[in-house]
Parts: C-alpha cells; sequence; structure tokens
C-alpha cells in the first residue's frame, strides 16, 4: 500500500454500505428511462403513480421485512398472514356483519400476536427464524382454510369507499392504499434511523454479542420486530382486501419471496446490519417496474417475471458478497 | 450434582434417537386404523399388494426421496428450499422429452432412457448451480437457493410455454403407476436411494465427514476433509433425489405444471427431516428417521382425508407438529421444561 492509496481505500470504506443502495436507485431511473423510450404512453404519471398503488401491500411488508432482516432474521409467514387477515376481514364483515372498525383493528391485533409468537419462540427457545415463521406459515395458511376454502367477496361500503376513492395528483391519481404504504415507509424510515429501536436492530444486525454488552435491549428489540412485521404483514393484509374486494386463502401465495427480493434488491445484507427502508421502497419498485415492462411489452409471458426477479437477486447477492469481502480483506 | 440420575435417565431414554419418529408413526396408524378400520388390510389385486397401507407408501415415495437429499444437506449446515421448483423443472424436461419435441420418438424404451437421464441431469446441474453458489461465493444457503427457488418455477413454466403438458407415452407411467415384486416402482425407487445412501454413510467414511463439517465445518476443514467438495456434492445429490422425486411425480399424474408440481415439497422436506430426528443446526441425522418422517407426514395426510375431516386441517396440523418438533429439539425449551420439572418436584 502506498501512501496515494490509502485515502482513497478509506473513501471507498465510507461509501460501501450505500452502493447497494445507489445501484438500486439507478437501476430503478434506468428502467423508467428505457421503458419511457421504447414504449409509447409508458412516460405518464399515472403508469408510475400505478406502481405504488398495485404493489402497495407489497411495499407495507417488505417494510416489515426490512427490519427483520437487520437483524438477521428472516420471516417466511407474511404472504400467509395477509391471506388470514383478508379471510377473517371478509368472514367477519360479510357473513358476521361485524363494523370494518371493529374488524381492521382486530385484524391487526391478530397479526401482531402472530408476530409475537414468533419473536417469542425465536428469542426465548433460540429456536431458528426460519423454522418458526415457517411453521407459523403453515398454521397463519391451515386457519384461514378453515375459515373457508372458497372465495368471500365484500361489498362492505366502507370497504368500497377505501377501495375506489383516488385522491387527485394533478392530472393522475393514488389510492387511499397507496397513501398508506408510502406512510409506512416513512415511518419506517423514522423508526429506522431515529429511534433507540432502529438503532438497536442495526446493533443486532451488527453483532448480537456486542448489543447486548452495550447495555442495548435487545431481547425486547428480537421480538419487536417480528411483532413489527406481523402487524405490517396484517396491515398489507387489510390493503389487499381493499385492492381485491375479498377474502381468499389462496391470496398472496409466495409474497414473501418477493418480499425478501425487495429487500435484498434494496441493498439490505441478508446477514444484518446493514441497510435502508428507503432502499426496499426502490427495491419494491422494481418488481413492480419489471411486471410493468414485461405488460406493455406484451409479447413476453408473465413467468419471464419471475426469471428476472432471479437474476436481479443473483446479481445482488453476489454483489454482497463481492462487497463482503473487500470489506474483510482489508 | 444431585440431579446426575434424573439426566442419566432422560439421556438413556433420549439416546435412542429413533424412538420418538417410530413412536410418532406407530401412533398415527393405530389412529388411522380406528378410524378407517380397513387401513391396515393388504391384498393381492391384480397381480401387486394393495390396500390403504400400501397407498401410504406409493404415495409417500417422492417426499421420502426429496427428504433424504435434503437430510444430506441439512446435515452440513445446510438447507435446499428450491427442491419444489427443481421437481417442477424436472417434470417439465421429462414431459417435453417423452413428447418428441426434442427429436426423441415414440416407439421404443429409448425415448424413457433418454427423458428419465436428461431430467436427472437436469436435476443434478441445479443441484451443482445452488452448491456452487454456496461453496464459491459463501452465500447463506437459504438465500444462494432462494434464486433457484425463485427463478425455477419461471424456468420450468418457460419449458413448458406456461401450459400442463399432458404426458401420452406409455412406458413412463411405469415409474409412478408401476409395480414390481408386487410393490409400487416408486417406492422401490425411494428404498433403492435410501439402502444405498445407508450403505455409503455407514461402510466409508463419508458419513463421518458429513457429521465433522455440520458439527464444526472449520474444525473438518483444518483437519483435512475436503469440506467444500462435499458439500458441493451434498448440494448435486440433493437436486438428484429432487429430480427423481420429479420423474415420479409427473408419472403419476401423467402431467408436468410448471407452476404446481412440487408446491410447498421444500417444507415437507424440511418438516419429514426434522421430525425423523436429524438435527437442523447439523451434523446429527439419520436415514432410517428421516424415511419414517416422511411417512409420518404422508400417514397423517391419508389419515386427514379419510377422517371426514376437511383436508384443509393438514396445514394447520402440521404447523402444530412443527412446533411441537421444534420446541423438543431446542435445548433451551427442555432446560426450562426439566427446571419447572424439578423445581415442582423439590417443593412437593
Amino acid at each position: 500500500m502506498n501512501a496515494v492509496s490509502a485515502p482513497i481505500t478509506r473513501h471507498w470504506h465510507l461509501d460501501a454500505r450505500y452502493v447497494p443502495l445507489l445501484i438500486t436507485i439507478a437501476l430503478f431511473f434506468t428502467m423508467a428511462i428505457a421503458g419511457s423510450i421504447f414504449f409509447d404512453g409508458f412516460f405518464a404519471p399515472q403508469v408510475f403513480l400505478n406502481l405504488l398503488i398495485d404493489n402497495a401491500f407489497l411495499c407495507v411488508v417488505a417494510v416489515g421485512m426490512t427490519f427483520v432482516i437487520l437483524t438477521g432474521g428472516i420471516d417466511l409467514s407474511v404472504g400467509s398472514i395477509i391471506a388470514l387477515t383478508t379471510m377473517i376481514s371478509a368472514s367477519l364483515v360479510q357473513q358476521h356483519h361485524i363494523s370494518p372498525f371493529i374488524t381492521i383493528p382486530l385484524v391487526l391485533l391478530v397479526g401482531s400476536l402472530f408476530g409475537l409468537m414468533h419473536g417469542f419462540l425465536i428469542q426465548r427457545f433460540r429456536l431458528q427464524p426460519f423454522i418458526v415463521t415457517l411453521a407459523g406459515m403453515f398454521l397463519a395458511r391451515g386457519l384461514s382454510y378453515l375459515i373457508s376454502t372458497e372465495s368471500i367477496s365484500i361489498d362492505n361500503s366502507v370497504y368500497r369507499f377505501f377501495a375506489e376513492t383516488r385522491i387527485p395528483l394533478g392530472s393522475a391519481s393514488l389510492s387511499i392504499s397507496a397513501v398508506i404504504a408510502l406512510a409506512v415507509v416513512l415511518i419506517g424510515m423514522w423508526l429506522a434511523h431515529a429511534t433507540q429501536f432502529g438503532r438497536t436492530v442495526y446493533a443486532i444486525g451488527g453483532d448480537e454479542a456486542s448489543a447486548h454488552l452495550m447495555g442495548l435491549p435487545v431481547n425486547q428489540t428480537l421480538i419487536g420486530v417480528y411483532v413489527l412485521s406481523g402487524f405490517c404483514s396484517a396491515l398489507a393484509g387489510v390493503i389487499m382486501t381493499f385492492y381485491m374486494l375479498s377474502g381468499y386463502s389462496l391470496h398472496a401465495v409466495g409474497l414473501e419471496l418477493d418480499a425478501i427480493a425487495a429487500v435484498v434488491i434494496g441493498g439490505t445484507l441478508l446477514r444484518g446490519g446493514i441497510g435502508y427502508v428507503a432502499g426496499t421502497f426502490f427495491g419494491v419498485l422494481i418488481l413492480g417496474i419489471i411486471q410493468t415492462l414485461i405488460v406493455f411489452d406484451g409479447t413476453l409471458s408473465s413467468w419471464w417475471t419471475r426469471i428476472v426477479v432471479g437474476i436481479l437477486l443473483l446479481s445482488f447477492c453476489l454483489l454482497q458478497q463481492f462487497l463482503e469481502a473487500r470489506r474483510a480483506t482489508r | 450434582m444431585n440431579n446426575n440420575e434424573h439426566k442419566s435417565l432422560f439421556q438413556r431414554i433420549g439416546s435412542h434417537p429413533l424412538l420418538s419418529p417410530i413412536a410418532t408413526l406407530l401412533l398415527l396408524i393405530i389412529i388411522s386404523s380406528v378410524v378407517n378400520p380397513s387401513f391396515l388390510r393388504i391384498t393381492w389385486f391384480d397381480g401387486h399388494f394393495s390396500g390403504s397401507l400400501i397407498d401410504v407408501l406409493n404415495r409417500a415415495a417422492p417426499l421420502m426421496l426429496v427428504s433424504t437429499g435434503m437430510m444430506l444437506v441439512i446435515a452440513a449446515r445446510g438447507l435446499d428450499i428450491s427442491v419444489g421448483a427443481v421437481v417442477a423443472i424436472t417434470a417439465a424436461v421429462a414431459a417435453l422429452i417423452t413428447d418428441g419435441t426434442y427429436g426423441a420418438t415414440h416407439s421404443g424404451l429409448s425415448t424413457l432412457f433418454i427423458a428419465v437421464a436428461g431430467a436427472l441431469i437436469t436435476a443434478t446441474l441445479c443441484g451443482l448451480w445452488n452448491g456452487l453458489l454456496v461453496v464459491k461465493t459463501g452465500m447463506q444457503p437459504i438465500i444462494a437457493t432462494l434464486i433457484l427457488m425463485v427463478a425455477g418455477r419461471g424456468i420450468a413454466q418457460l419449458i413448458t410455454g406456461g401450459q400442463i403438458i399432458t404426458i401420452y407415452y406409455a412406458p413412463y407411467f411405469y415409474i409412478g403407476n408401476g409395480f414390481l415384486f408386487g410393490l409400487p416402482f416408486a417406492l422401490i425407487i425411494a428404498l433403492l436411494t435410501a439402502i444405498g445412501l445407508y450403505v455409503l454413510l455407514t461402510r466409508t467414511a463419508l458419513g463421518l465427514f458429513i457429521r465433522a463439517i455440520g458439527l464444526n465445518p472449520v474444525a473438518a476443514h483444518v483437519a483435512g476433509v475436503r469440506s467444500r467438495m462435499i458439500t458441493l456434492s451434498l448440494y448435486m445429490f440433493c437436486g438428484f433425489t429432487a429430480g427423481l422425486a420429479g420423474l415420479v411425480i409427473s408419472s403419476n399424474v401423467k402431467s408436468a405444471d410448471g407452476n404446481n408440481a412440487g408446491q410447498l415439497m421444500e417444507l415437507d422436506a424440511i418438516l419429514a427431516v426434522t421430525l425423523g430426528g436429524t438435527a437442523l443446526t447439523g451434523g446429527r441425522f439419520t436415514v432410517v428417521g428421516t424415511m419414517i418422517g416422511a411417512l409420518i407426514i404422508q400417514t397423517l395426510t391419508s389419515m386427514i382425508y379419510s377422517s371426514g375431516l376437511p383436508p384443509q386441517v393438514n396445514l394447520a396440523v402440521k404447523a402444530v407438529l412443527v412446533f411441537v418438533v421444534m420446541l423438543l429439539q431446542s435445548n433451551e425449551f427442555r432446560n426450562s421444561m426439566r427446571a419447572v420439572l424439578f423445581k415442582s418436584g423439590t417443593s412437593t
């Protein structure tokens, strides 16, 4: 190492954590520009707002997932909890005629309790997060099957209001769900960067033992992230109920994979400790824009979405490994 | 230590690793035969054994196959969540080859061999891909195999053109529906795989090496175990068994469905491996236990189907099973339970 290269490497070290995030944002804008050049009508405000409207539930789930992954864990139950939420909501509102204003807080509570159960088992008994949330995934899906195997459609006026109201934004418009999703992203950023909870989450992901020694509330925070993820899943379920106006036990099958993909593409390190809620937001937008591009193209079949997402996932994982290796060698 | 005798008793009971899987399976078989009195009856029909028990064995075969591969990967501190996708890819490849798309003809058995070989090579290559990602880049196994899990179904649908391909090539049906010596051929494939593996693991040093990698990868490496090579081949074997399962499944239903073939198979396999007594943390594994674990899952499924309960209960019951098994495997849980028992023992 000569004197000239030393300051450069130090500069690189500061930037390394932002590299995946910057790549994600650049990738999103590249795709947006490419789409606008290749397809007529792509460069319209509504096309971009639709990214938010159509992916509002994914966005909410992915924010919760970001916190779990930041601690080095994983939550595979999110898709099933969404299905369970839509099922409970539809069954209570439609078949038992219970007010949505009781139903919605209730389902949010159910989701949080699921998260509490996961967090408790993981923290108290040192079980592996993936197997605990895997069992939670079975349980939530099984419970929603038990309510009904048929799809229950909703014609409640409150749900219709939330589903159909559009907030005008210039010539385009946003749905209420999209606004909720944006709010969740902002709250997530606040939680991650401006609260003790967020700092503890990063500390656990960095080194759990050190976090303990620093006197941080590690145990409560570990349980807390799973409660947060459960709550976010239930909220996403409520949004999906608005979006689909139905409850169905096969809603959101495999959504956990999309959520994990969005988080990874957003630049969060799967070992935990490094990552940004804002990155996750762009990760979700990238998943959305891939689908939009494929729809606009018209000749590509829907399964290309999965293949492209897989390739993106691979590239980002390799990038993470590369950056980690660089950090480790210095 | 006062409770040393207690401990040794606990350990003696706990030291039979196959005790609880066998007990669970027997319990399920007893319940099944109470619910359905003809469950245990095996008759000779049309040149082969027939009955509920044979049916369970036949249906458990794909899960047994996938579980043996999954067990080895888990034993070496890995995980493969892409097996369901590999099943779908294999089924698609086999269906297309028997279809004549890749130039093979419908006549003769050569098509069968080409289809089987093509499918198995594809599956092993999938395993090689997973193994390379884990070994070469040092990615966490769950993430490395997640990539193929996400992309794999897309690839399977790409191969089948998004359609469910019906297979018309009759010799192919033998794999999933045929009988050899009166037993389902699929079961014989699964048993041969398991026996071969058992011999390999107990008669050669391979089992010891895998145990060493699972207990302490660094120490194993320092001790001269070629851990990277072995880990890579374990992932390849896991892909291979998923391929065998894909052949059996597609042959059994005479079609290949890129979207739904092998759906949730990875979860069932992990569950079967855990139920059989293999430690999820690696290092401890049992071929026999894994086979029993797969049988437990299939017996449970068949029991729920035949008992008149809605089949959807299945998932919830499996969930409870996973919770119980993983709590029993957790040292912290056993310690706290022991503490509770011990405390109540002294206070009374």
